[in-house]
């Protein structure tokens, strides 16, 4: 029981939290967390290990089946997110909770509007804005429009809201997701202030040299588990990343060795920025082979996916080259992209790879339905397409009533199954599998690897896209590290790379040259 | 052509632009208090005509203007209420709820003028009572002037009034804000402890008590008895004006003087025997080219916002 006079110092303890999600998924497991007052304490996992579940059963917008809260020695309940704002828990959440079109003091101020005889005090919320602004050395333009103002401010307006609400615990989940290298700075210095005044910070990210600069004290998670607490200072990057990335299971594939022949893919300096004007992809260049898997490693929102999306058409290229076969597929149409034997795997697949409310057939048919094999006299062709479809669902196995059923009536790695379906059977030259085996059950994603291998013996190249690091090394033949919109490494052989290694790129920690990298581009 | 601008440029046109766009004025203001709301209701036509109905049954019985405009006022919004509660609480689909609101309002009017009058076309049998005109003081002597703005039906004046009104409410009042915000952003409101499906509601009773006065305004003073079918698609054009308007309250009030315009207009060409079909399309081919405006800032190529769940 000596533990309790440790207890004394920490402002927020969480003891045992278990949270299961209404699908079955263990999203926490017995997690304990312990911040102290006045630290910056950093929360850091790989996408999906129970980081944003554990905030958000800390801010009350989930229920845990288990476990106990207590805040200041006093155990209490979390029922809603006001409730943890009435304790002094606040949230910026990487969505921003901001009405744009209202101005900044407006955002501040909702739900607790200052009065004036029954109107609305406009001026009063701007100076109670310029307060809290002054306070925290926050600078803000209060009348100014949320929607003009760019990302990092409108993050300010964020944390400017809770504290002026009252909090003391500030959760901010992946801040610097959103943020330039500059506006990241800026939020490092702004947060070491508050720290400075005595707030409390838990701070949720995966990158390392970000958690090395800032935080006083880490918890790791791992598939919902806690796998290490510590003093920041006492580890090294490569410790943490150790931490993080570990597997329990190794996962073996039987692949021959690959025999890349000539190049399918070529992609020179392709850059995209979004809307606010923040380079996603950042002058990537890179090329896939005949009889290749070439793998991309990353942490999730690194610009893979828009990457799989320039490729496939999804969305429209700014600047660089996209070239298949020596033929410029930018800005064509997707049919075309699709015709000249390009095959696509959306990570989203309820979005862009089925439709959820058409049955396994029309699901099977929608890429080929108007070519002249499927329609007889200007008609489809029904009995043509039952046969393929009851082929297809024989040979992928997909788990069904039968063709006609509803696509949403199917588990997830059957739906997966419909979608590989249709897009290997394309006659494929190129086949950009973004996240394929996500969210899928075990079977089935030993059968879409396995796929993917045979693929690529009868002769496609294949991008494999993947968060998972396991699937990504074992599978794929050469493999791409991404981070912040560029390739940060190359390796031409897969076959010796330990996650640990890959875990390095893939969180900042090492670079490779130019010359390095260079080595992924062939004519 | 001549007699045709003679017309246009003369009081008497002006005045007739006021009266006929009395009814929009208040259904584009209801229509824009509840697009504000981020409600995308299209059942005001239906709120009008059972206000309009309820208008002339009630002061028919009483002989009372007030019990009139209070019976109007309870079936136009009870009829926002039924929108409100199927769409914000029962989650049914707003376009369809709004359109079966319409066609009952519609038939149901019908249905209920026969019943208590035994006619199916108009209210002329019941002897309900009318709004009076007034003349403004001061105002009513100032030449030109006077000639336009005096001497309307009360009911005009309140519209102007509501103008101001909806104004205040929208942009200066608590309530305003956490309107416009749950119509905006209701992930934001709630982040704050706005309780967004309230302040919908309120949002819509308050579309349902303006949209009420313009029902109440055609039966008991732009005509002094009540016709089946009688909004002829006034609703809708109040739902274009707000659009138009985006979702501003001067823009708004701006575009349903302009829809009046185009429809005092078409009376006027009626009244010269020339195709007044023409100019009834007017409102609408304007309410296009506007929303082709608004609609091409809006083009652009994005990624489906995706709320990660770990």
């Amino acid at each position: 029981m000596n533990k309790v006079i440790d207890n004394t110092e920490y402002i927020l303890r969480m003891e045992n939290i278990t949270k299961i999600y209404g699908n079955g998924f263990m999203a926490n497991k017995n997690v304990n967390l312990r911040v102290k007052k006045g630290e910056i304490h950093a929360l850091i996992g790989e996408n999906g290990a129970g980081k944003s579940t554990l905030m958000k059963v800390l801010f009350g917008q989930e229920q845990p089946e288990e476990g106990k809260i207590f805040y200041k020695g006093e155990e209490i309940k979390i029922t809603n997110p006001l409730v943890a704002l009435a304790h002094g828990i606040g949230m910026v959440h990487q969505h921003f909770m901001l009405v744009p079109s209202l101005t900044v003091a407006e955002n501040m101020v909702l739900g607790i509007e200052p009065k004036n005889k029954g109107f609305f005090n406009y001026q009063e919320a701007v100076r109670l804005t310029e307060e809290v602004s002054k306070k925290y050395n926050l600078p803000i333009d209060p009348r100014a429009k949320v929607k003009d103002l760019p990302v990092g401010y409108k993050q300010r307006v964020e944390i400017l809201k809770i504290l002026l609400r009252g909090v003391e615990v500030l959760i901010l989940d992946e801040p610097t997701a959103v943020l330039t290298p500059q506006e990241t700075e800026e939020l490092f210095v702004q947060l070491r202030e508050l720290k400075k005044q005595g707030y409390t910070i838990i701070f949720i990210s995966h990158k390392l040299n970000e958690i090395k600069a800032l935080c006083d004290n880490l918890t790791v998670l791992r598939n919902g588990r806690v796998t290490g607490t510590a003093k920041v200072a006492d580890l090294t990057e490569q410790d943490i990343s150790r931490l993080m990335v570990g597997r329990d299971v190794m996962l073996t594939i039987d692949k021959e060795e690959a025999k890349p022949k000539k190049t399918v893919l070529k992609v020179r300096n392709l850059t995209y920025k979004n809307s606010d004007n923040k380079a996603i992809v950042n002058n990537v260049s890179f090329s896939i082979r005949e009889g290749e898997i070439l793998g991309i490693a990353g942490v999730e929102g690194n610009g893979q996916r828009e990457i799989s999306s320039l490729i496939t058409g999804l969305i429209e290229n700014q600047s660089g080259e996209i070239k298949l076969f020596d033929e410029d597929i930018t800005n064509i149409s997707i049919r075309k992209i699709r015709e000249k034997g390009v095959a696509h795997i959306s990570e989203d697949r309820m979005t862009y790879g089925t439709v959820a409310d058409a049955s396994v057939e029309e699901n099977i048919i929608s890429d080929r339905y108007y070519k002249d094999d499927y329609n007889k006299y200007g008609l489809l062709d029904k009995k043509k397409i039952a046969e393929l479809s009851n082929e297809l669902i024989k040979e992928y196995r997909v788990k069904c009533d039968s063709k006609d059923a509803e696509i949403r009536t199917l588990s997830g790695g059957n739906i997966q199954k419909v979608v590989a379906a249709r897009e290997f059977t394309s006659n494929p030259k190129l086949i950009i599998a973004n996240q394929p085996t996500r969210g899928i059950d075990v079977g089935a994603s030993e059968f879409i690897r396995k796929k993917l291998v045979s693929l690529r013996d009868e002769g496609a190249a294949i991008l494999l896209i993947s968060a998972d690091l396991t699937e990504v090394i074992t599978v794929s033949d050469s493999l791409l590290v991404m981070s912040e919109g560029k390739i940060v490494a190359y390796f031409e052989d897969t076959k010796n790379l330990t996650e640990e290694t890959v875990g390095e790129y893939m969180l900042g920690i090492k670079k490779q040259t130019a010359e390095e990298i260079g080595g992924v581009c062939y004519e | 052509m001549e007699i045709i601008l003679d017309s246009i440029f003369s009081t008497e046109f002006f005045f007739s632009v006021l009266r006929v766009a009395t009814p929009l004025i208040f259904v584009s203001l209801a229509a824009l208090v509840v697009k504000n709301g981020g409600v995308m209701c299209i059942a005001f036509e239906g709120m009008m005509l059972f206000s309009a109905l309820g208008a002339v049954i009630g002061s028919a019985f009483s002989q009372s203007r007030l019990v009139g405009i209070l019976v109007g006022l309870l079936l136009g919004m009870s009829i926002s209420a039924i929108f409100a509660y199927f769409v914000l609480v029962l989650n049914s689909n707003g376009v369809l709820t709004g359109l079966a609101l319409n066609i009952l309002g519609s038939g149901g009017t019908v249905f209920m003028l026969y019943l208590i009058s035994g006619d199916k076309g108009s209210s002329t049998a019941l002897k309900s009572l009318i709004i009076p005109n007034v003349d403004i003081p001061i105002i009513k002597d100032i030449p030109v002037i006077g000639e336009i703005l005096s001497g309307h039906n009360i009911l005009t004046y309140v519209a102007l009034i509501t103008v101001v009104v909806v104004y205040i409410l929208i942009n200066k009042t608590p309530l305003g804000l956490r309107i416009r915000s749950v119509g905006e952003n209701p992930h934001a409101a709630e982040s704050v402890g706005i309780k967004v499906i309230k302040t919908k509601f309120i949002a819509l009773m308050i579309g349902g008590f303006i949209a009420s006065l313009g029902g109440i305004y055609m039966s008991m003073g732009y005509l002094p008895f009540f016709t089946r079918d009688m909004m002829a698609g006034r609703g809708f054009m109040g739902i274009a004006a707000s659009n138009l308007g985006g979702g501003l309250t001067i823009p708004t009030f701006a575009a349903a003087l302009l829809f009046g315009s185009a429809e005092a207009l078409s009376n006027i060409m009626q009244s010269l025997r020339l195709p007044s079909e023409f100019m009834q399309m007017v409102p609408y081919i304007v309410t296009l080219i506007g929303l082709m405006l608004v609609g091409g800032n809006n083009k652009k190529l994005t990624f489906k916002k995706e709320e990660k769940n770990e």
